[in-house]
C-alpha cells in the first residue's frame, strides 16, 4: 500500500479533487499518485464519495481487495459501458457450460470404450451420448443465489446473458482475465 | 402528480418530468432496483452513463448497472469480480476433469478390443475413480479471502 499523505506529493484522488491531502486520507493507502487512471476511472463510475462510503463499511483489511475490485469494475464498465463486467461473466458463463458439455460427452465415452460399445481405434459417434450429466446441479444452485435468478437479476443456468460482440479486452481461446493465468488483460 | 413518478423519482423525492431519463428502467413496481444501483453508482453517475449511450442500449446498460450493483450490496470487498473468480476457477477445474478423462479414453483406446477380466476391473476402478472425483467436485469452492485474483 502507498501512503503519499505525509512528506510526498498528494494522492491520486486528492490530486483529482484538487484538495489538500491530508494525514489520515481515506483514499491514500489505496490509490497512489504514480496510478492516476486508477482514481479516474473508479471516481467517474462509482464517485468519491460513494467510494468513501463503501470503504468506510468495511474493515481495514478489506479495503485494499474492494478498491482493486472496484477499479477492475470501473475499468470494464469505461471500456464497455453498456455491459461492463457483465460481459465477461456471460462469456465466462458460456464457456463453463461448453466445457461442461464437452466433459459430459467424454465421461460418456469413457463409460462406452469401458463396456466395449466402440471399438478400439475407432473415434465415437458424435452426440451420441445416452449417460446422463454428472453436472454439479448444486453449482448451478449457488450460481443461481449469487446472480439473484429470481426475478430481479436476468441469467439463466442455461442460456446466459446474451453476447453482443466480441470483448476488447478478453482474450477469445480461453476469456481468462488474470494476467497471470491467460492472454486476456485489463 | 406523485402516482406517476418512476422509482428513481419517487426515491429522490423529485418531480417525474415526461422525459425522465431513468423513468424507462426503474419502473415504480420495482422500488428495490433503483436503491441498490442508487446506492452503489449514485443516481448522477447512472443518468451520465445512460446520457452517453444511444436508447437502444439503454435497457441492457441499466440491466448490468443493476446486476453489479447487486453483486457489491451482497459482497461489500469483491462484488461480481468474485464471481468472475469463481467462474475462471469453475473453467480451471472442468478443464483439468476433461484432460484427465481424455487421458482415460486414451488408455481404454489403446487396449484390446476384448480386455482380460482383470483389465475390466481396472476399468471398472478407473470409472469409480471418475465417479468419486465427480462426486468430491460437488462440494462448493471456497472463495479466497486473500490474494485477490
Amino acid at each position: 500500500m502507498a501512503s503519499s499523505s505525509s512528506y510526498n506529493s498528494p494522492c491520486a484522488a486528492c490530486k483529482l479533487l484538487r484538495r489538500k491531502c491530508m494525514p489520515g486520507c481515506v483514499f491514500a493507502p489505496y490509490f497512489p499518485p504514480e496510478e492516476p487512471q486508477k482514481f479516474v476511472n473508479v471516481h467517474k463510475i462509482f464517485g468519491a464519495s460513494n467510494v468513501t462510503k463503501l470503504l468506510n463499511d468495511l474493515l481495514p483489511h478489506q479495503r485494499e481487495d474492494a478498491v482493486n475490485s472496484l477499479a477492475y469494475e470501473a475499468e470494464a464498465r469505461v471500456r464497455d459501458p453498456v455491459y461492463g463486467c457483465v460481459g465477461a461473466i456471460s462469456f465466462l458463463q458460456r464457456q463453463v457450460q461448453r466445457l461442461q458439455k464437452e466433459l459430459d460427452a467424454a465421461n460418456a465415452d469413457l463409460i462406452r470404450y469401458a463396456c466395449n460399445e466402440i471399438p478400439t481405434g475407432m473415434p465415437a459417434a458424435a452426440g451420441s451420448s445416452s449417460v446422463q450429466s454428472l453436472t454439479p446441479r448444486n453449482r448451478s444452485a449457488e450460481f443461481n443465489r449469487r446472480i439473484g435468478n429470481d426475478g430481479g437479476g436476468f441469467y439463466q443456468p442455461t442460456g446466459a446473458f446474451p453476447l453482443p460482440y466480441s470483448f476488447p479486452w478478453t482474450d477469445n481461446s480461453s476469456g481468462d482475465m488474470n494476467d497471470g493465468g491467460g492472454e486476456g488483460s485489463m | 402528480m406523485n402516482s406517476g413518478r418512476c422509482a428513481a423519482c419517487k426515491y429522490l423525492r423529485r418531480r417525474c418530468a415526461e422525459d425522465c431519463i431513468l423513468s424507462p428502467y426503474f419502473p415504480s413496481n420495482n422500488p428495490q432496483r433503483f436503491v441498490s444501483v442508487h446506492r452503489i453508482y449514485g443516481a448522477g453517475n447512472v443518468t451520465k452513463l445512460l446520457q452517453q449511450l444511444p436508447t437502444h442500449l439503454r435497457a441492457e446498460a441499466a440491466d448490468s448497472l443493476h446486476f453489479e450493483a447487486q453483486c457489491r450490496v451482497e459482497d461489500p470487498v469483491y462484488g461480481c469480480v468474485g464471481l468472475i473468480s469463481l467462474l475462471q476457477q469453475q473453467i480451471h477445474d472442468v478443464e483439468s476433469q476433461l484432460a484427465k478423462t481424455q487421458a482415460e479414453i486414451a488408455v481404454l483406446k489403446s487396449q484390446p478390443q476384448h480386455p482380460h477380466p482383470q483389465a475390466v476391473s481396472e476399468v471398472d476402478n478407473l470409472l469409480q475413480q471418475q465417479l468419486d472425483n465427480v462426486v468430491a467436485d460437488l462440494s462448493f469452492p471456497n472463495q479466497t479471502s486473500s490474494g485477490f485474483m
